[in-house]
């Protein structure tokens, strides 16, 4: 045999050996395949509170504290805190071996950095901040927070489960200002985001982080030990929610994070898919009401739809299927710490005769109520003709206009009266995480302008909230709580209609799925 | 032909900028405003006059419209709101999972609807031609969504011959991609089998009652012959100019059949897109579909004078 000869032969005997290797590497590799509620198409968790990129954020960024299974907040990044006797000065101290995606230390440089760029997006860290009279990095694993004033919200806002998430990124990318969004993807969370495999639309994938150190506690809601058991994980995209389940069939994909209602029993019969309740404090609908416009303006007619109203009704409407649904007056979710139900016994119970009292005490006219419905959002589409049918056996006149989410998302910011393209009143949803407490509670703000769409007006409500973060007593927080809740049937801002469940859909071979408020997809292996 | 050619393309012109006019109006009265789907369902109303500020929303529409336009002029159709990537470099990506769905499409309902709907003629008012039209009219009135389902629920689901959904470029394997696009292809040809089928069987049938295939047939060549070389010829000219109106139908079942099969391609860009308000990912999309459109009619337009000599322009 030629030198040439043996040369070629080495070489293809090299490059078969070299294909072996790799087609073994990449038979190891273990990749979860997972279909997110939506598309990902911004990755700035603190620019925007969409939910998915929320879910990105916990993938690859981490927190310094976090909310547990049973709602209590937990330390995740931070090592050990204390506070000065009187309140005002909090000290942190960061983990060991803390190291960002790209091998560089997680500094308290970092942290204030980050809390600065959140604080200035979210409305909970606005608050918070309003307390704060300095943040500043102490050494390069110490941080210290001093208050003007002793608040209840240090951990509550550092924990906080969702959007916007006080996630920890490089003082680099931390600086770009609020109102831009970040360039560069780098965390210090268990997953490594692969940018350059992102295609939107179609998917986002991300890699384990190998010097990623978990803590040693076991995984307990978003707080614990987040120990990665796959290799790679790629988000799937489909917008089409019987074609996910397909896929789920077919084994295509291992997990559907949202599955429409009426196809959960076809999932659910499927013996190679099983269901999981990963959020058991589920969401919350609410009706929300443009309280600038007649005859919202009036608490009294606001009032009125607490007795009109019963959450069965809609729950029922939406999800058919009891196991999916929960009856719960308590405006800061059932099974939580801030529950309370008083105020609430005779209401939400559809007492008609009530209601028409009320709107006649009231002196409504018969203004006709332009109620937004969705159409295109299965979880909420049934929700205002329920409203409706429910309202105009009230004696409310209700004018049910239809459009797709996106138009009533930005119809909804419109002040302009209701007859000239203005609205009265919508139905929408939020994920229990966000309405746990009277702070959190985005439609509870009542600060006129400042507040969110419907722009409530109440002195005394937005006193409350700053009481309930002044106050560091739980005990005294819950008071306060249900002074809120009180107050809340005074003045309404919106109505509580009740909690739902979705579970996610998942292959039987896939295991360690976490019960949190969000979506975790860390300690997740594929037997 | 070649001056024709020249006049047609400058044709297209006046018609662009008209389907540019329209595209850019339309979307800004649809109902819906980008900054508020942007800046999501906690973002307060300055959150939302800030992105709108940012993304240029907040000027005159005759001042939003001459950017638009002025940036074409230079090869620049803007970045996406949401996506923050240049919207040609959108397209770049999806275009081969459109271009490659069309194609075999075309290719599979020509090789399925032309024989069909000349066997269908040459045994008119057999069981044959019965059954290919009412194929035809079944054809018509299943909507494409329907038939995607039910191929991929018997198919991918019952018999896992073929994935569910997805899409394998072209150059990771001819075999993948192939695996991939049949079922969707053969979902979105249906309608057009339907209509092409239909099609052949008129055509082949005013052709096959002509005097020269009468004269064919007396001089005693086979039926085989007669069909390709006298009949179905002949009837080329209106299949060929249906395979062309097709792709009008084509593009909007390309939208349709990308959804059902998860294919990221300019359909399931272009719902995403109009979902949430992206106005220059829209307007890119239509535009480039308008100018497809033309161009394709002009190629037909064309072909017109390979096949049948007695056609100059």
């Amino acid at each position: 045999m030629s030198i040439s000869a043996m040369l070629k032969r080495g070489a293809l005997g090299a490059m078969v050996a070299g294909a072996m290797l790799a087609s073994a590497s990449a038979q190891a590799q273990s990749v979860l395949r997972f279909v997110p509620h939506s598309d990902l198409k911004i990755v700035d968790p603190i620019w925007t509170t969409a939910y998915i990129t929320r879910n990105h954020g916990y993938m690859i960024y981490d927190t310094l504290f976090a909310m547990d299974a049973k709602g209590e907040i937990k330390p995740q990044m931070v090592d050990k805190w204390t506070v000065s006797p009187d309140n005002l000065t909090w000290t942190f101290v960061l983990r060991d071996g803390l190291v960002f995606h790209d091998d560089k230390p997680v500094t308290s440089e970092d942290v204030v950095a980050s809390l600065r760029r959140w604080s200035a997006r979210d409305s909970m860290g606005q608050k918070l901040f309003s307390f704060v009279k300095d943040l500043s990095a102490v050494d390069a694993k110490t941080f210290r927070i001093t208050l003007n004033a002793p608040t209840g919200l240090v951990l509550l806002a550092l924990g906080k489960p969702s959007s916007n998430v006080p996630f920890i990124m490089p003082k680099r990318v931390a600086d770009t200002p609020p109102n831009e969004q970040i360039k560069e993807y780098i965390g210090s969370g268990p997953f490594v985001f692969q940018a350059a495999e992102w295609k939107p639309g179609d998917r986002a994938v991300y890699t384990k982080f190998a010097k990623y150190r978990p803590r040693s506690e076991p995984p307990s809601g978003m707080a614990g030990g987040k120990v990665v058991k796959v290799d790679r994980v790629e988000w799937r995209i489909m917008p089409d929610g019987q074609t996910a389940v397909n896929a789920l069939r077919a084994g295509e994909v291992d997990i559907v994070e949202d599955t429409a209602s009426d196809l959960l029993p076809v999932v659910s019969k499927d013996p190679n898919i099983r269901m999981f309740d990963q959020n058991p404090l589920g969401n919350q609908y609410v009706f929300r009401f443009n309280t600038t416009v007649k005859p919202f303006d009036n608490p009294k007619v606001r009032q009125a739809l607490f007795y009109a109203f019963n959450q069965e009704d809609f729950l029922k409407g939406v999800h058919g299927d009891p196991k999916y649904y929960k009856v719960c007056k308590a405006l800061f979710i059932c099974g939580t710490t801030f529950e309370t139900q008083a105020g609430m016994a005779d209401k939400l119970e559809s007492n008609f005769k009530k209601a028409r009292e009320m709107l006649q005490e009231a002196g409504y006219d018969g203004t006709p109520i332009v109620l937004m419905h969705s159409t295109d959002l299965q979880v909420l589409t049934n929700l205002a003709p329920v409203a409706k049918s429910l309202m105009e056996r009230a004696g409310f006149k209700v004018d049910m206009q239809s459009m797709d989410w996106q138009s009533l998302v930005a119809r909804r910011t419109k002040r302009d009266a209701p007859s000239a393209g203005g609205w009265h009143a919508f139905l929408t949803s939020w994920v229990a995480a966000d309405v746990l407490n009277p702070v959190g509670t985005a439609f509870l703000n009542s600060s006129c302008d400042k507040a969110l769409f419907g722009w409530p007006c109440d002195e005394r409500m937005e006193k409350l909230r700053d009481d309930f973060a002044r106050e560091t007593d739980p005990a005294k927080q819950k008071a306060i709580a249900e002074q809120v809740q009180l107050r809340y049937l005074e003045v309404p801002t919106h109505v509580n209609l009740g909690q739902w469940y979705k579970p996610i859909a998942l292959r039987r071979n896939v295991e360690g799925m976490i019960v949190a408020p969000v979506i975790a997809l860390w300690n997740i292996e594929k037997k | 032909m070649w001056g024709y050619i020249g006049r047609r393309l400058l044709a297209t012109i006046p018609v662009i900028a008209v389907v540019a006019v329209l595209v850019f109006l339309m979307l800004r009265l649809t109902p819906g405003d980008p900054a508020a789907v942007i800046a999501g369902p906690s973002a307060t109303e300055q959150d939302i006059v800030e992105i709108r500020d940012k993304l240029g929303l907040d000027k005159p529409l005759p001042v939003q419209f001459a950017r638009w336009v002025g940036g074409m002029f230079v090869g620049d159709f803007g970045e996406s709101f949401f996506y923050k990537r240049q919207v040609s470099a959108l397209i770049a990506d999806r275009i081969e999972p459109t271009l490659s769905l069309a194609a075999l499409t075309i290719v599979l309902a020509t090789l399925i609807a032309v024989p069909l709907g000349t066997l269908a003629a040459w045994r008119q008012g057999s069981w044959i031609d019965r059954s290919v039209m009412a194929f035809s009219v079944l054809g018509f009135s299943v909507p494409v969504f329907v038939v995607g389902y039910l191929l991929i629920g018997f198919f991918s689901v019952k018999l896992g011959w073929f994935p569910v959904q997805g899409y394998q470029r072209i150059g990771e394997g001819v075999g993948g991609w192939l695996h991939r696009l049949v079922l969707p292809a053969f979902t979105l040809a249906v309608i057009y089998v339907a209509l092409l089928a239909r099609m052949t069987r008129t055509s082949v049938l005013e052709v096959l009652n002509e005097d020269y295939v009468r004269t064919a047939r007396a001089k005693g060549l086979p039926n085989r012959k007669v069909l390709l070389y006298h009949a179905l010829r002949n009837a080329a000219v209106p299949i060929v100019t249906v395979i062309g109106i097709g792709i009008a139908l084509l593009i909007g079942g390309v939208v349709v059949t990308e959804s059902v099969y998860n294919i990221p391609g300019l359909g399931r860009l272009t719902v995403d897109a109009v979902l949430a308000r992206d106005y220059p990912t829209v307007q890119a999309v239509i535009l480039l579909f308008s100018l497809a459109y033309v161009l394709i009619n002009l190629a037909i337009d064309l072909l017109y004078t390979v096949l049948d000599p007695r056609i100059r322009y």
